[in-house]
């Protein structure tokens, strides 16, 4: 029973209209009465909303996500802290999350996409780790639309700017593009920071007595009630909710980076974390809820940027570069300290107390009191209803084989050039040279030169690769298929650059999990994750969950996001993508099929989004990795990157000019797969396929042998004035490499500099009450 | 040799710099920390990249202020070698060490990407080991790259061999396809009247490993080890 909190004077009064605005249905509301056993106050609604918003509190995803699996030897940390952890051999461990910042973006391109990466940089320096690389995954609507491009150009300048600046090389990613994104763009920043692990700490308040202390920039009016925000649908009023946009200050970040890692090293502190979604109020609940303890808040001790905050505020706000950290007793001078060298201010602003209780006050009034000590998971969980709906079985179903094709299409060599431009498959350079992609000195491989990015450990022999994926018209067409080659997709590529594949993280992007539908998609996403992680070994180890993703026009294509993590034993075996000596054969692991459906043939050429999705057979996939993992580390493989978006056509013509100042050519031959319907052949996704040249083919085909896979020599690299050619039977795709470089390189500048020259700043639809 | 790497509170390759100096070179490095007024008794000094103190006014406008900077100008003054590597070529203009400013690039755009670079000169002593005409490929990572200065000053600077690097093609031509950022004549460095000072954007202590990808920032360093141990 708490008696504790009285209502502030001038506080509104409860009404079920405050209730409703702070989206708590009737059901919510009675729960937090009878936990309190009184009517709320504002404050304590403000501090409920905040928490039990999907975005904190993960009530309508937390049951299913508890069927993946988490755990491997190698894992130090699994989901429920601030990142995951695991060990990479030699004492070193990597931690890593992936988060999304959707909602914002969608409002405020440039400062919504800022803030996700210095919050996404928090969570991981929080571990205890530095940070070393930055990926990001994006998706976007028609790059045709005006307002796509406008979104484009912020979301990258806004990514660029803040990681520049904090001076984390930013490595990898993927970028698509598809009308289902139009009003819902993606944006979704993974980091990746490497510790002893030693050095590994977890944001568990203990130790009753320590005090709790704010540290980092003050608390300003800003961002108020983003979480709440971003767990409903996006409307005509999300104009007038751009306040609730955070504005980003990297260079507070990197000092903030670097007093918290020395506070870290320092043995003053028990406990730290970023005031990320719902701010002081999440944070400090989270750190109690972990240690279970109680805690107390002062808010009138909260350094804060205006007079006349209310508690409601300032425990609500989403003040960038903000920290909460639990210090030992009688060190908080030493804190102070080291943050003063870096310029940067600590309050003590709370306690750690036995009582199993969670309380704040401004001076000595309590303003708000909640009993127990487990304020964020004693949020309801719901699961929903799930059902598949008719419109996608009908879409699955529908036989693609049968759309005629255009008449420009009888020479295969328009439709590869024409697929070359398609935004989602063009090379993505124009986005990439505005990331310093090398600052650290550790970028073996960067942006563009493999199928994942790969980074050596310093001191050890050791290398990284890490790599972003999700197919989201797969998981559209059949979810559960979707969600499996999301992970196997991930694997395959940090395969390809020599990487055995570790472990992942999530962000999962999905939209109303209120619509059967959509919780249908959710549940079978989650489920085929789950299935391709079993199999290919690579557990999770967190990540975040973005649901209502939706807008007037419906809701986005799900996405389950992955940032795949993977270990070279030696960086020397790093592998790129392109061909790199003519002469050389060109081998393909796996096997072709007559696969067509949710191609992006199918959607870019004929506005197709149809058929069943690419079948995904995890064991082989397991036995097509390991076999490519042998072969490189034998020294047999010279290049290697795997077949997607655009099927082998596609692969191999990327294999020749990806580079585009080190062209070569290649001579192939796919005739023993003549029986297949010939554009499934070039432009199908048949899942599992790898393209390898090599001086050694005997070799590869012995190795790929005893592992089962399937593998044959189709070619070989020539010099790029001998052109590009690809033969099955009868049919001939022959092209200058010059063409397709052209076609492949220019698609993206081209289509951005319209951007610079319009000056869109908001969607009519959008444009809402501000003038 | 003993090499000084200024730490701004902003500087996100004072590691780097420190790190290329003890693993590449086998030689001493120590970080100087911004507020201090003690160059730790440094042959030389490397004023590194990064965004100095947020560089929100402009690259380098604060920095020049700090404690440090009055140590390492007189340190310049004294005929002791500096090197400004992006925001520390920034810097090293604000703080009037060289001529002209670097704005930004023409593109509005942030560019990471490696550009290669011609050596114009070996009369300093970051290029004395270097050849005229010789081509270095290393990379770039800056929004404010853009080298300006009045046509006096840029005539002055040619006619007296100040220009260190231009931007060129593969075939070594000063073009304007080559040039990644609209700096004037090219211009990727410069020297100051003794040949001690150098400032420039690339990086060079990114190119100095195979693993990498290339280590044609090596005569850079190559060269002050030969100019010190003169």
């Amino acid at each position: 029973m708490t008696t504790g909190a009285v209502p502030r004077p001038g506080d509104p009064v409860i009404t079920p209209a405050l209730v409703a605005e702070h989206g708590l249905t009737a059901d919510e509301y009675e729960r937090l009465v009878r936990m309190l056993e009184r009517t709320p106050t504002f404050t304590e609604l403000g501090i409920i909303s905040a928490l039990w918003s999907e975005h904190c509190s993960y009530k309508h995803s937390r049951p299913v996500l508890k069927t993946l699996p988490t755990k491997a030897p190698w894992v130090l940390q699994g989901p429920g802290e601030n990142a995951g952890v695991i060990s990479i051999g030699d004492g070193l461990a990597v931690a890593f999350k992936i988060e999304s910042h959707n909602h914002p973006s969608a409002v405020e391109p440039y400062q919504g996409a800022a803030t996700g990466v210095g919050g996404i940089l928090r969570d991981v320096f929080t571990m205890g780790a530095r940070p070393i690389a930055m990926l990001n995954s994006l998706r976007f609507g028609s790059l045709e639309t005006p307002r796509v491009r406008y979104l484009v150009d912020g979301v990258v300048k806004g990514i660029g700017d803040y990681g520049n600046c904090v001076g984390i090389p930013t490595v990898a990613g993927d970028v698509m593009f598809d009308a289902a994104y139009e009003g819902n763009p993606l944006v979704n920043a993974m980091c990746v920071g490497l510790l002893h692990e030693d050095e590994l700490i977890r944001a568990k308040a203990e130790g009753v007595g320590n005090p709790v202390i704010a540290v980092g920039a003050r608390t300003g009016r800003d961002g108020i009630h983003g979480a709440s925000f971003a767990s409903e649908d996006l409307s005509e009023e999300n104009e007038a909710k751009r306040p609730r946009v955070q504005v980003g200050d990297p260079f507070t970040e990197k000092l903030l980076l670097e007093a918290s890692l020395e506070l870290i090293r320092s043995g003053h502190i028990v406990a730290i974390q970023d005031m990320g979604a719902a701010g002081l109020t999440s944070s400090s609940a989270e750190m109690a809820e972990r240690g279970d303890v109680g805690v107390t808040i002062d808010t009138t001790k909260v350094p804060v940027r205006e007079a006349g905050m209310t508690p409601y505020e300032i425990l609500l706000s989403e003040s960038q570069e903000r920290m909460l950290v639990v210090a030992k007793k009688g060190r908080d001078a030493e804190v102070k300290a080291i943050l003063a060298k870096w310029d940067l201010a600590a309050e003590v602003i709370g306690e750690v107390i036995a009582e199993p209780v969670y309380r704040v006050t401004e001076g000595d009034r309590v303003v708000a009191e909640f009993p127990g000590t487990r304020l964020v998971t004693d949020c309801p969980q719901y699961t929903p209803e799930a059902k598949e709906s008719e419109a996608a079985i009908a879409r699955r179903a529908r036989d693609v084989h049968a759309i005629p094709p255009l008449a420009a299409e009888a020479d295969p060599a328009w439709t590869l050039e024409r697929l070359l431009q398609a935004p989602t498959i063009a090379s993505k350079q124009w986005i990439h040279r505005q990331y310093d992609s090398t600052v650290r000195t550790n970028t073996v491989l960067g942006p563009g030169a493999a199928d994942a990015a790969v980074l050596r450990i310093r001191g050890t022999k050791r290398a990284l690769a890490v790599k972003t994926d999700c197919n989201g018209r797969y998981v559209f067409l059949d979810p559960r298929v979707g969600g499996r080659i999301a992970v196997a997709e991930a694997a395959r590529n940090v395969a390809c650059t020599g990487a055995t594949p570790r472990a992942i993280t999530n962000c999962l992007n999905f939209g109303n999990p209120k619509k059967p539908e959509v919780f249908f998609q959710f549940r079978e996403a989650v489920f085929g994750m789950g299935d391709a992680c079993r199999a290919l070994e690579t557990p999770v180890t967190g990540g975040n969950v973005s649901l209502y993703n939706e807008n007037p026009q419906g809701a986005v294509y799900p996405t389950p996001t992955i940032g795949m993590v993977g270990v070279l034993e030696d960086a020397a075996h790093a592998t790129r993508l392109t061909f790199t000596t003519p002469g050389d054969a060109i081998i393909l692991l796996g096997e072709n099929t007559d696969e067509l459906g949710g191609s992006e043939y199918l959607a870019w050429v004929h506005g197709v989004v149809a058929g069943a999705p690419p079948a995904c057979d995890l064991a082989g996939e397991k036995r097509l990795i390991d076999a490519l993992l042998e072969a490189i580390r034998a020294g047999y493989v010279r290049s290697a990157h795997d077949c997607s978006e655009g099927g082998i056509a596609v692969a191999l013509a990327e294999c020749c000019m990806a580079e585009r100042d080190r062209p070569t050519g290649a001579d192939v031959d796919l005739s023993p797969w003549s029986a297949l319907a010939p554009r499934a052949l070039f432009f199908g996704e048949a899942q599992g396929r790898v393209i390898v040249s090599s001086a050694n083919a005997e070799s590869v085909l012995a190795v790929a042998k005893r592992h089962q896979v399937p593998a044959r020599v189709i070619g070989t690299v020539t010099p790029a004035s001998n052109g590009f050619s690809v033969r099955a039977g009868d049919v001939r795709l022959t092209a200058p490499v010059s063409k397709l470089a052209e076609a492949y390189h220019e698609a993206l500048p081209r289509a951005m500099a319209r951007a610079a020259a319009e000056k869109v700043t908001r969607d009519p639809a959008l444009a809402g009450g501000t003038a | 040799m003993k090499v000084g790497v200024v730490s701004f509170p902003g500087s996100n390759c004072d590691e780097d710099a420190l790190l290329a100096v003890v693993e590449r070179l086998d030689e001493d490095a120590v970080l100087l920390w911004h507020k201090d007024h003690d160059l730790q008794g440094a042959d030389v000094v490397i004023l590194p990249g990064g965004f100095s103190y947020g560089d929100y006014l402009r690259a380098g406008a604060i920095a020049r202020f700090s404690p440090i900077m009055q140590e390492v100008v007189a340190h310049a003054k004294r005929g002791g070698p500096v090197i400004g590597i992006c925001n520390g070529f920034q810097i090293a203009c604000e703080a009037g060490l060289l001529p002209g400013a670097l704005l930004r690039n023409a593109s509005l755009q942030f560019r990471s990407m490696p550009v290669t670079l011609r050596v114009e000169t070996t009369d300093t002593v970051f290029t004395r080991a270097a050849e005229v005409g010789m081509r270095l490929t290393m990379p770039i990572a800056h929004g404010d790259g853009r080298y300006t200065a009045d046509e006096a000053t840029l005539d002055r600077l040619e006619a007296e061999g100040r220009v260190v690097f231009r931007y060129v093609d593969a075939r070594g031509e000063a073009t304007a396809a080559a040039n990644p950022n609209g700096s004037m004549r090219n211009i990727a460095g410069i020297a100051n009247a003794g040949g001690t000072v150098v400032g420039l954007m690339p990086h060079p202590e990114r190119a100095l490993e195979p693993l990498l990808g290339s280590t044609d920032g090596l005569v850079l360093f190559q060269s002050l080890l030969a100019a010190v141990h003169a």
